[in-house]
C-alpha cells in the first residue's frame, strides 16, 4: 500500500500549483481551474486520511467540497460572463474600479 | 325628635332655596317671562320664604327650644367637623321674619320702582338682573342668620357683601345722575374694599376662636368660653374687639362707615332693603348671636358700646349738613346703627335687637318713600318742555324739592310716620325701641346715654329739616312742581310699612315685653349689676318715665328747632342753608362730612397709590426690569453663552473633533494605496495572511 506520504506531498505540490495560479495568472477563468486545483488537493489529502483511517467522513466531506466547488464554479463562471459582456475582457487586472 | 314631630322645623331650608329656585327661574326663563313675570316670580320666592319663616315661627310658638336642621356635611378634618346646619331659635326666627317679610315688600315695590328705573336710565333688559340680584341677597341673607356656626355665617356675610356690591354697582356705567362715569362702580368697589378690612377682624376672630375654643360650632364656642376666659381673658377681649372690626364693616361703624352714604348709588329698593333694613344689621346680629362672648368681657362691651354712640352722635351731625334725600337717610341709618351696635356692646341685646326690627320697618319705609319721592320728581322732569332736559338735573337734591305734599300726597303722609317713627316720637315704633336703648345706656354706660340721647335730638331734627325741605313751602325746580304721585303697586308696600312703624312698638311694649320673653330662649339677659341712680330705677313696667320724658322733649324741641329754620321761613331756590352763617364752619364740616372721606383718601388711598407707584416704578420697573433683567438675568445669559460659544465650543469641542478628521483623512490616505485594485494582490494579501496564520499557530 502506498505510504500516506505520497498522498500528502501531491497534494502539497497540487496546492502550491494551484495558489500559485491564482496569484500568477491573469485570465478568470484560469485562475478558477486553479482554484479547483486546490480544492482538489485538499480532497486528496481528505481522501488519503480516510482511507489510512478506515473511516468514512474524509470521503463524505469530500462530496460536500465538490458540491460547494461545483455551486462556486456556477456562481463564478455567471459572474465572468457578466463581466466578459461589459468589458470585452476576461481579465483580472482590467478590473479595478474599486481601487482607493 | 319626638317633641318636634307635626312641626315645621324641617322646612327651614327653604327659607334659603325659595329665594335661589326664584333666581333660577328668572335666569333660565326670565327673558320670556317678561317684567311683570319676573316681578311676580322674584316677590314670591321672597315671599314663600317669608311663609317659611312664619311657619317657624309658628313651630317656635309650640317649640321655644328650636331645632337644629342639618342639610349637608361640609367641612370634615380631624376634629373640625362643620356642616351647613339651620338653625332655628328664636333669634334666628325674628331675623328671619324681618328680612323676609321686609324684603318681600320692597321686591314688590321694586317691580313699581325698577319699572321706571330702568326707563329713565334707557336699559330695559337690566329689570331682570335687578331681580336676580335681589333673590340672592335674600338667600345669602338667610344663610348668615341660619348659620349654626361661624364659618357658615361668615358665608352668607361674604354672600351678602357680594350682593351688595353687585347692587351699588347696578348702575355700573354711570354715576348717580345718569351722566357716563365710573362713579358707581366706584361706590360699589369702595364698600367691597371697606367691607374687606372689616372681614379682616371677622376672620382673625374666627382664627382666635378656633384656636383656643376649637370650633367654629356656636354652643361649643359658647361652651368653651368661659373656660377661656378664666386662664385667659385676653383672648375674650380679643376675640371681641376683632370682631367688632367685622361689625364696623358690614354695620357703618365708626371707622369703617365710610362705604354707606356712597351705596346709595344703588337703586332706592337696594338702599332700602340691603343698605338700611336687613344687611347692615348683620353685625348687630352678630353681636346679638354671640352674647356669651361679649357677656364675658367688660372691656369689650365698652369699647363695642363706645364706638356705637360715637358712631351714633358723629353720623348724625353729619346727616344734618346733607341736601341728597338719600345721603341725609344714609348717615340717619349709620347713626341708627350706632344705637344698635352701643346697645348690643353694653348687653342690652333686646332693645337693640328690637331696635333693628322697629328701625327696618321705618327706615325701609323711609328710603322706599324718598325712592318715590324721587321718581315723582323724575316724572315732573319729564313732563318738562324738551330744553330743560340736557341740564344736569339731580332728581334726589331736597333743595331741588318743595312743597311735594300737594303732589305726591300719599308719599308725604307716610313720609311723616316714618319720620315720626325715626324721631322717636311716642306713640310710633322708634319711641319704643329707642328708648329701651337709651334707658339701658343710662344704666351701664352713662357716657353712652348722654352721646345717643344728643343723637336722637339730631335725628329729630334732620328728619324735621328733611320734611319741611322736601313736602313744605314752595317748589324750587320745575319738576317738583311737576310731580306725580307714585303707582299702587309702589304705594301699597309703603302703606303697609307705615303701618308697621305705627304698630311695631307694639312687640315689646313696658309691661309685655313680648319680644323680650321671646327672645329669651335665645339669648340670656343678665340683669345689670351695680349702682343705678335712684331716677332711673322708676319704672313703669320696664319703661322709665324720666328718661321717655327726655328724649321726647329733646325730639320735639328738635323738631320745633328745625320748623323755625326750615318750616317758618321755606328755602328759595338758590338760597344757602340757613344753618350756614350761624354755624359758619361747623356747617361746612357738617356738609362735607367732616372731611373724613379726604382724610382717608389722603391717609390711605394716596399713600397706597404711592406705594403701588413706588412698587411699580421704583421696584418692578426699575429695579426688576431694568436693572435685574437687562443687568443681571440678560448680560449674565450674554456672557455665559459667549463663554460656552467662544472658548469652550470653538476652543475644545471643535478642536478636538477636527483633530480627529484629520487623523481619519490622514490615516485613510495612507491606507488607501492598499486597496490597488489588483484582485492578485489581494489573493497574495490573503495566501500571506493565511500563512501567517498558519505559522502562527504551528510555531507558538
Amino acid at each position: 500500500m502506498v505510504s500516506v506520504n505520497y498522498y500528502l506531498a501531491l497534494s502539497a505540490i497540487l496546492f502550491t500549483i494551484g495558489a500559485l495560479g491564482v496569484l500568477i495568472r491573469r485570465n478568470a477563468l484560469v485562475i478558477f481551474m486553479s482554484v479547483e486545483l486546490m480544492l482538489n488537493a485538499a480532497n486528496l489529502v481528505f481522501v488519503a486520511f480516510a482511507r489510512e483511517y478506515g473511516v468514512f467522513s474524509g470521503q463524505i466531506f469530500v462530496f460536500f467540497v465538490m458540491t460547494v466547488a461545483a455551486a462556486e464554479v456556477a456562481v463564478g463562471l455567471a459572474l465572468i460572463v457578466t463581466i466578459f459582456r461589459s468589458k470585452q475582457s476576461i481579465d483580472v487586472d482590467e478590473m479595478n474600479s474599486l481601487k482607493g | 325628635m319626638e317633641t318636634t314631630s307635626g312641626l315645621f322645623f324641617f322646612l327651614a331650608p327653604w327659607i334659603v332655596f325659595a329665594p335661589l329656585v326664584g333666581l333660577l327661574i328668572n335666569l333660565a326663563i326670565g327673558q320670556r317671562l317678561g317684567e311683570k313675570g319676573i316681578g311676580a316670580v322674584a316677590a314670591s320666592a321672597s315671599g314663600f320664604a317669608f311663609v317659611t319663616a312664619l311657619l317657624q315661627l309658628y313651630s317656635l310658638s309650640v317649640h321655644p327650644e328650636g331645632a337644629l336642621v342639618k342639610v349637608a356635611e361640609w367641612i370634615h378634618i380631624g376634629n373640625l367637623a362643620l356642616d351647613w346646619t339651620f338653625r332655628v331659635d328664636t333669634l334666628s326666627v325674628t331675623m328671619m321674619l324681618v328680612v323676609s317679610g321686609v324684603g318681600t315688600l320692597i321686591h314688590i315695590y321694586a317691580i313699581g320702582y325698577m319699572h321706571e328705573d330702568v326707563r329713565f336710565k334707557h336699559d330695559v333688559p337690566r329689570y331682570r338682573r335687578f331681580f336676580v340680584f335681589l333673590n340672592l341677597f335674600i338667600a345669602a341673607m338667610m344663610i348668615l342668620i341660619s348659620g349654626d356656626s361661624y364659618m357658615m355665617l361668615f358665608v352668607g356675610w361674604e354672600g351678602v357683601g357680594l350682593c351688595s356690591f353687585l347692587l351699588i354697582g347696578f348702575w355700573y356705567d354711570m354715576d348717580t345722575l345718569g351722566r357716563p362715569s365710573w362713579a358707581n362702580s366706584n361706590a360699589a368697589k369702595k364698600a367691597f374694599i371697606t367691607n374687606r378690612v372689616g372681614d379682616f377682624g371677622f376672620l382673625i376672630a374666627g382664627f382666635l376662636m378656633f384656636w383656643y375654643m376649637g370650633s367654629f360650632q356656636f354652643d361649643a364656642v359658647f361652651a368653651a368660653a368661659p373656660e377661656v376666659a378664666h386662664a385667659e381673658p385676653w383672648v375674650i377681649t380679643a376675640i371681641t374687639i376683632f370682631m367688632l372690626v367685622g361689625v364696623a364693616g358690614k354695620s357703618a361703624q365708626i371707622p369703617l362707615y365710610i362705604w354707606l352714604p356712597d351705596a346709595m348709588a344703588g337703586p332706592t329698593p337696594v338702599s332700602a332693603l340691603i343698605h338700611a333694613a336687613t344687611m347692615v344689621t348683620a353685625g348687630v346680629y352678630l353681636v346679638t348671636r354671640s352674647w356669651p362672648i361679649y357677656g364675658l368681657t367688660h372691656d369689650g362691651q365698652y369699647i363695642v358700646s363706645t364706638i356705637g354712640a360715637v358712631t351714633a352722635l358723629f353720623a348724625a351731625t353729619i346727616a344734618v349738613g346733607q341736601y341728597d334725600i338719600k345721603k341725609v337717610l344714609a348717615y340717619s341709618t349709620i347713626s341708627q346703627l350706632g344705637f344698635m351696635v352701643a346697645a348690643v356692646g353694653m348687653g342690652a341685646f333686646v332693645a337693640g335687637m328690637f331696635h333693628l326690627i322697629t328701625h327696618a320697618f321705618f327706615k325701609a319705609l323711609l328710603f322706599l318713600s324718598a325712592g318715590s319721592v324721587i321718581l315723582g320728581m323724575e316724572r315732573g322732569h319729564h313732563h318738562l318742555p324738551h330744553g330743560d332736559h340736557h341740564e344736569v338735573f339731580d332728581p334726589g337734591d331736597m333743595r331741588n324739592m318743595g312743597g311735594m305734599r300737594k303732589t305726591m300726597p300719599v308719599t308725604f303722609w307716610v313720609y311723616m310716620i316714618g319720620t315720626l317713627a325715626l324721631a322717636g316720637i311716642f306713640p310710633f315704633a322708634g319711641f319704643w325701641s329707642k328708648d329701651e336703648i337709651l334707658l339701658d345706656a343710662a344704666k351701664v354706660f352713662p357716657h353712652v346715654y348722654i352721646m345717643l340721647a344728643i343723637a336722637a335730638f339730631f335725628t329729630a331734627f334732620y328728619m324735621g329739616r328733611q320734611i319741611w325741605m322736601v313736602f313744605f313751602g314752595e317748589a324750587r325746580h320745575a319738576a317738583a312742581e311737576h310731580a306725580e304721585e307714585s303707582p299702587q303697586v309702589m304705594t301699597i308696600p309703603l302703606m303697609v310699612l307705615a303701618a308697621l312703624s305705627i304698630l311695631g312698638g307694639a312687640l315689646n311694649l313696658p309691661g309685655v315685653h313680648t319680644l323680650t320673653h321671646w327672645l329669651e330662649h335665645s339669648v340670656h339677659l343678665a340683669e345689670h349689676e351695680g349702682e343705678v341712680a335712684a331716677w332711673l330705677q322708676v319704672s313703669w313696667g320696664g319703661l322709665n318715665p324720666i328718661v321717655a320724658l327726655i328724649s321726647t322733649v329733646a325730639a320735639l324741641l328738635a323738631i320745633y328747632l328745625s320748623w323755625l329754620l326750615y318750616g317758618r321761613n321755606p328755602l328759595k331756590a338758590g338760597q344757602p342753608d340757613p344753618l350756614k352763617k350761624p354755624l359758619g364752619p361747623i356747617f361746612t364740616g357738617m356738609e362735607n362730612k367732616w372731611f373724613i372721606d379726604e382724610a382717608y383718601w389722603f391717609v390711605f388711598v394716596d399713600r397706597y397709590v404711592d406705594l403701588a407707584n413706588f412698587l411699580a416704578q421704583k421696584v418692578d420697573w426699575d429695579f426688576w426690569h431694568e436693572w435685574f433683567h437687562n443687568s443681571v438675568i440678560a448680560r449674565g445669559f450674554v456672557g455665559l453663552t459667549r463663554f460656552l460659544a467662544d472658548p469652550v465650543d470653538l476652543g475644545v469641542v471643535d478642536r478636538v473633533s477636527y483633530w480627529l478628521s484629520d487623523l481619519v483623512k490622514a490615516s485613510s490616505e495612507s491606507l488607501r494605496k492598499l486597496q490597488n485594485g489588483f484582485v492578485r494582490s489581494y489573493a497574495l494579501s490573503v495566501l500571506l495572511g493565511v500563512v501567517a496564520i498558519l505559522g502562527y499557530l504551528l510555531f507558538k
